[in-house]
C-alpha cells in the first residue's frame, strides 16, 4: 500500500528529531564506550541517518510513531499480564490427558481509525498465545484459534479498545 | 547486610523466572510434538516465543544489576516483542493462501471476514468461474438432500 507522505514540515520537524533522539540512545546503549571520538562518530552516523530517512520520505507515522500515547506502554504491561494467562491455558490444553482442541477460524472486528492501531491489535492477537492473525478483511481480521476457550468476544473487545485508546496521541 | 538481602532476592526472583520459563519452552517443545497438525503447532510455537523466552530474559534482568546490559536486555525482549508475532503471522498466512485448512475445523467464518475483499487469497475462490463461493457448496448440500 502507497504511504501517505502529505503532512505538514512541523509534523516531519517533530518526528526528524524525535528520530535523532532515538537513535542516539540506540547508539549509548549498544556502544557504551564514551571517549569523545566514538561519541563523535555516533552523532555523526545518527544525522546522516536522519538525512536519508528524510530524504527518502521515510519520516510517517510508520516508522517514527509518535503519535502512538505514551499509555502505550501500560498497554503492554497489561499485554503481559493476559499472555502470561493464555499460555498457563495453552499449556493446559497440551498437558492435558485427552486434548480437546476444536480448532476455529472466526472473524474480530477492529474500529482502530489508524493502520498502526490496526496493526498493534492484531499483532496484539497474535503474540498472546491460542489466537492467531491469519488474513484481514474490510472490517474485520480472521483469527484462528485453538480452542473456543479462546474465542471469547468480550475479551477481543477488551483488547481492541485498549489499542483504540492508545493508538493517537489527539483527535 | 542489606546489600546481600537485595542479591538474595535477585537471585530468588531469578530462579523463579528460570523455572517458569524453562516449563514454558518444555511444554511448548512437547505440544510441537503432541499437537495433531500445522495450525495448532503454532499455537506451541507462540508459547516459546512469547512467554517462555520473554519470562527467561526477565530472569536475566535482575542478575546484571542496572547497568548497560539491563538496557540491552530490555532492548532484546523488546525486539521480539515485536519480531515474534510478525514471523507468527507470515507464516500462518502464508499456509493460508497455500490452501491449508485446520484439520477438524469446528467454526469457519471466512467468508462472512473475508468475501467483500475481492483481493483476498482464498484459493477455492480461483477455481470458480464466479466470484460466489458460497454457489457451490449450497448445490452440492441441495443434491444431498434431494
Amino acid at each position: 500500500m502507497l504511504r501517505c507522505i502529505q503532512q505538514d514540515a512541523g509534523t516531519e520537524m517533530v518526528k526528524a528529531i524525535s528520530l535523532t533522539i532515538a537513535l542516539i540512545a540506540l547508539w549509548l546503549t549498544l556502544s557504551g564506550h564514551f571517549t569523545p571520538f566514538l561519541l563523535a562518530m555516533g552523532l555523526a552516523s545518527v544525522l546522516f541517518t536522519v538525512y536519508l530517512a528524510a530524504r527518502m520520505r521515510l519520516l510517517d507515522d510508520e516508522a517514527v510513531p509518535v503519535q502512538l500515547r505514551p499509555a502505550l506502554v501500560l498497554y503492554w504491561v497489561w499485554l503481559a499480564v493476559e499472555i502470561f494467562k493464555a499460555s498457563v491455558a495453552v499449556c493446559r490444553v497440551i498437558l492435558a490427558r485427552e486434548m480437546k482442541l476444536s480448532q476455529q477460524l472466526i472473524r474480530v472486528p477492529w474500529n482502530q481509525s489508524t493502520e498502526m492501531g490496526r496493526t498493534i491489535f492484531a499483532n496484539s492477537i497474535t503474540l498472546t498465545p491460542g489466537t492467531i492473525t491469519v488474513e484481514t478483511g474490510k472490517d474485520a481480521f480472521l483469527v484462528h484459534a485453538l480452542t473456543e476457550d479462546f474465542t471469547g468476544a468480550d475479551g477481543f473487545e477488551e483488547m481492541g479498545g485498549k489499542v483504540t485508546e492508545v493508538e493517537v496521541r489527539h483527535r | 547486610m542489606d546489600m546481600s538481602l537485595l542479591d538474595l532476592a535477585c537471585n530468588i526472583a531469578t530462579g523463579i523466572a528460570f523455572a517458569t520459563g524453562s516449563f514454558f519452552l518444555l511444554v511448548g517443545a512437547f505440544g510441537i510434538v503432541r499437537l495433531p497438525d500445522f495450525w495448532s503447532r503454532l499455537h506451541a510455537a507462540g508459547v516459546i516465543d512469547t512467554a517462555g523466552a520473554e519470562i527467561i530474559l526477565i530472569g536475566m534482568m535482575f542478575q546484571t544489576g542496572w547497568d548497560i546490559a539491563t538496557l540491552k536486555l530490555i532492548l532484546i525482549a523488546f525486539l521480539l516483542f515485536i519480531t515474534s508475532p510478525t514471523a507468527t503471522h507470515a507464516v500462518s498466512n502464508a499456509a493460508f493462501v497455500a490452501g491449508l485448512r485446520p484439520q477438524d475445523l469446528k467454526k469457519d467464518e471466512t467468508e462472512q471476514t473475508l468475501s467483500d475483499v475481492p483481493t483476498a487469497a482464498i484459493p477455492y475462490r480461483s477455481m470458480l468461474p464466479e466470484s460466489e463461493p458460497a454457489a457451490p457448496s449450497k448445490s452440492s448440500s441441495g443434491e444431498g438432500s434431494a
